[in-house]
């Protein structure tokens, strides 16, 4: 599917609008998170994941991005998904994309995001013992961590 | 001279001189080592770095012995030792000249062959004591490459035994005496063959790359002897290069006629070195340009490649010595 | 086995199918920084595996949220410093496109130029550390690594001279590029790459025609074109898979469009594959240099004024994800700017951390000594990886 194509189908399947415009910008409600991204593997043909992760809207809650390619077509697709104040829940998208499943671990790590149905959701990055999660706005540079400081 | 100060007196001088060799040995590797990569070597410790093998061998003394508190102390302990002597012990049936020797016996050959496949048996001790999974892993390896690799070795060896008739190795030496063509590397077809064969199972049998897959230091960190510091690592790393010069030894009096060549007879023992170092720096010069391979396809090579090769070989040449003596 | 709190011996489990479980890493001669597999092993064969990263976990994330625009990009470098200078672009590239930033021709050409340089540079470095994964640091590995480096050397002698530094850089700037390339660069740089492109036949002739390093690279650690995409690995990991995609042709950013190059793809997908797509890509770096140097336009290196301050460069609300082809495969920065002198958020996509996140799933199967093939052949940097 080339991009005009994509842009066509996802807008009726999603019944938005979606801006011109590269890379393709998609807001995806939470709830349908999995089933658009199952949408955009399997009938846009972006079948190449490219990453994952969240920005932190303090008061207006997390947003996850994932972003995925058709590189034989050149499409790009931009996932978001605003989960609403005080959420931290998001579907997985490790059954459809098995790249997405350390992308996840890092988003849990550093934003605290519990992924449902993710298969071995653990830290990554940090030790397990580790209070907080960094990339969270919430989270002082100087949070003080003992041993370390 | 009282007859028994004689046999004290023989194998101390040789395995003091083996001693010696081996510390210059390892100079010697570096210096080719780094010639072949583009670099100088050890530079700094006396001239050109001559004095670089003495500062190595004084640090590995200096050292702290460390025993991991898991090991099993006295296979660890004993390990090395048990390593060395078979070792060391191969130097007992070599001529380096008519007659220069510890104990040149008419079954010098096997004697060599029997007593170089002991060290195997402290390889095992040191990686299982160290209880360390590399080590044991490392220990593991060592037993298959062993076993694979001893036969076609050993039928690589005897093939200049089939050619003289002999198990001596005196003997073996003096049937290529007189002419450069009585070399039995210079033998027609089956010579060569021989020596190739010779010489990739000598890397086997002495775990230099490609074959290293005991030592490994890129998966298995440094093997069997992962756990070892100080002097035991000494005795160990003493042992190996021992065996290395053992075998070059080896290979320069199956193939290239041990103590033959120009000038007078005393040179012959400076000639026999110089041939041994010759086989030493070939299979250094293996060592350092090819990569490792790993265990399964050493295994297969040996058992079907060489191991084949190297049977065919010595009923061939079976063949070829009877149909000479006219035994048809 | 022991118990290390208790100093006894506690006795191996050898019910069920007998397994040993593996520590390579987190300190071990092939683990390229600090890596550690858990590997468990059924005599000599891998049945699973479970990666442990973030040893070298810096948040960079974090702090570049605490950092200027201005700042960033010579702590960029930080990231993947096997190849400092193409994560310093991703940045620079992402927030100019944000603040729509225009690019003179000439720093434009000059990115071309080191960061192709940089990636001759980076395979180097792979090359040698790859075959003393498989030849042993006391063997024919460290004959070609030892080589490799020699070259390297040259290549990070010439952004000495034209930086100052020789790992890590800071050459980019938003706008531009910080330097001009000296007097007499050129030429120097000409006859480097001269040098190594004989060079690197003669390193492929020496693998090549040897039967133990095919033997070893051969069908090991296959990546199959599904797997690949799926995961998300990139570079020359995604065009050994049989995916001709390289950013630099595909989405040309920064006048890669001038140049004429081609993409070498193969389709075994094994570690002999992902080998020949780098040995290609050392030649086409070095074409891609030499056009740029004979086309190099004059005129300003920079649209913006010099670096006076560290809080100059503001861009406006918005975001951006840019991404370039770095010798690992794409290089990708996000950054979210609320319109100060300091991102909002940025979000590092390493080429390393999507492509190690493949070793679990090619491992297993393998021999131990695959592992560390396989793990060379993906050229993982950890700085990267943890960031």
């Amino acid at each position: 599917m080339n991009v005009e194509q994509a842009r066509a189908s996802l807008a009726s399947t999603l019944a938005v609008d979606i801006a011109a415009g590269a890379p393709m910008t998609v807001d995806v409600p939470p709830a349908r998170w999995d089933e658009i991204a199952r949408y955009a593997k399997e009938t846009i043909g972006c079948r190449f994941f490219n990453f994952l992760t969240a920005v932190d809207w303090k008061e207006q809650g997390l947003e996850v991005l994932a972003r995925v390619d058709n590189l034989d077509e050149g499409v790009s697709l931009m996932l978001r998904t605003k989960l609403g104040p005080g959420v931290n829940n998001c579907a997985s998208l490790t059954p459809i994309y098995r790249g997405a499943n350390w992308m996840e671990r890092e988003c849990f790590d550093m934003f605290g995001i519990h992924f449902d149905n993710h298969p071995d959701l653990r830290r990554i990055l940090l030790e397990d013992g580790w209070e907080g999660h960094p990339l969270l706005k919430s989270y002082a540079v100087d949070t003080p961590h003992p041993p370390y400081r | 001279m009282p007859s028994w100060l004689l046999l004290l007196l023989v194998p101390f001088v040789v395995l003091n001189v083996v001693i010696g060799m081996v510390t210059y040995v390892t100079l010697l590797e570096r210096k080719f080592a780094a010639r072949m990569q583009s670099r100088i070597g050890p530079y700094r410790v006396g001239p050109h770095g001559l004095l670089q093998p003495i500062a190595d061998a004084l640090k590995l003394m200096m050292k702290e012995d460390i025993v991991p508190d898991a090991a099993d102390r006295t296979v660890y302990n004993l390990a090395p030792i048990v390593f060395l002597i078979p070792c060391m012990l191969i130097f007992a049936t070599i001529p380096f000249a008519p007659g220069l020797g510890v104990g040149d016996v008419n079954i010098g050959i096997l004697f060599f062959l029997a007593v170089s496949a002991m060290e195997i048996v402290g390889l095992f001790m040191a990686g299982w004591g160290s209880n360390n999974k590399y080590a044991l892993l490392s220990a593991m390896r060592a037993v298959n490459q062993i076993i694979s690799y001893d036969l076609p070795f050993i039928f690589a060896a005897l093939i200049p035994v089939l050619l003289t008739g002999s198990l001596k190795l005196g003997d073996i030496a003096a049937a290529q005496q007189g002419s450069l063509l009585k070399w039995f590397i210079l033998y027609p077809v089956i010579g060569q063959l021989a020596f190739v064969m010779f010489i990739v199972s000598t890397l086997a049998a002495e775990n230099r790359v490609p074959f290293d897959i005991l030592e490994a230091e890129s998966e298995l960190v440094a093997g069997f002897r992962v756990e070892y510091s100080g002097m035991k690592f000494a005795l160990i790393q003493l042992g190996e290069y021992a065996h290395m010069i053992g075998s070059s030894f080896l290979g320069a009096l199956l193939f290239l006629g041990a103590w033959s060549g120009p000038g007078p007879e005393y040179l012959g023992p400076l000639w026999f070195l110089l041939k041994a170092m010759f086989v030493f720096l070939l299979v250094t010069w293996i060592r350092w340009s090819f990569v490792r391979i790993r265990v399964d396809q050493i295994l297969a090579l040996s058992w079907k490649a060489l191991l084949p090769a190297t049977l065919m070989l010595l009923i061939s040449t079976a063949v070829v010595v009877v149909w000479r003596t006219g035994g048809f | 086995m022991l118990d290390v709190d208790n100093k006894t011996r506690v006795e191996m489990d050898w019910s069920g199918p007998e397994r040993l479980q593996m520590n390579m890493g987190p300190q071990h001669p092939s683990a390229h920084g600090v890596f550690r597999a858990i590997l468990g092993l059924q005599g000599e064969t891998v049945v699973d595996v479970d990666a442990v990263i973030g040893y070298l976990h810096r948040c960079h994330e974090k702090l570049s949220e605490t950092l200027t625009y201005a700042q960033y990009p010579s702590i960029a470098s930080k990231t993947d410093y096997v190849a400092a200078m193409t994560s310093e672009f991703a940045y620079v590239l992402a927030a100019e496109e944000i603040g729509k930033f225009e690019v003179p021709k000439r720093a434009q050409y000059l990115r071309v130029i080191v960061a192709e340089l940089q990636r001759i540079a980076s395979h180097l470095l792979w090359l040698g550390t790859w075959c003393m994964d498989m030849g042993g640091a006391l063997g024919g590995g460290a004959t070609i690594f030892l080589y490799c480096i020699r070259e390297r050397e040259d290549i990070l002698d010439l952004f000495e001279s034209l930086v100052g530094a020789r790992l890590l850089y800071g050459f980019f700037q938003v706008g531009g590029t910080r330097y001009d390339i000296p007097d007499g660069w050129a030429e120097q740089c000409r006859t480097t790459i001269d040098r190594i492109d004989s060079r690197v036949n003669e390193y492929e002739q020496m693998l090549e025609d040897n039967a133990f390093f095919l033997a070893r690279t051969q069908g090991v650690g296959t990546v199959s074109r599904e797997l690949a995409e799926d995961v998300g690995i990139a570079g020359p990991l995604l065009r050994g898979s049989g995916v001709n995609f390289d950013l630099r042709k595909n989405v040309p950013y920064s006048s890669y469009g001038d140049f004429d190059f081609t993409v070498p793809v193969e389709t075994a997908g094994d570690c002999y594959a992902r080998y020949k797509v780098r040995m290609a890509e050392f030649r086409q770096a070095s074409t891609i240099v030499r056009q740029a140097l004979d086309a190099l336009p004059s005129g300003p290196i920079s649209s913006r004024p010099a670096l006076k301050s560290v809080a100059q460069i503001r861009i406006p609300k918005g975001e951006a994800y840019a991404r370039v082809e770095g010798p690992r495969g794409e290089v990708g920065s996000y950054i979210v700017s609320d319109g100060s002198a300091k991102p909002y958020r940025m979000k590092w996509r390493g080429a390393s951390f999507s492509n190690l996140a493949i070793l679990p799933h090619i491992i297993p199967g393998h021999k131990v000594a695959d592992v560390v093939a396989i793990m060379g052949s993906v050229d993982p940097v950890f700085g990267e990886v943890d960031r």
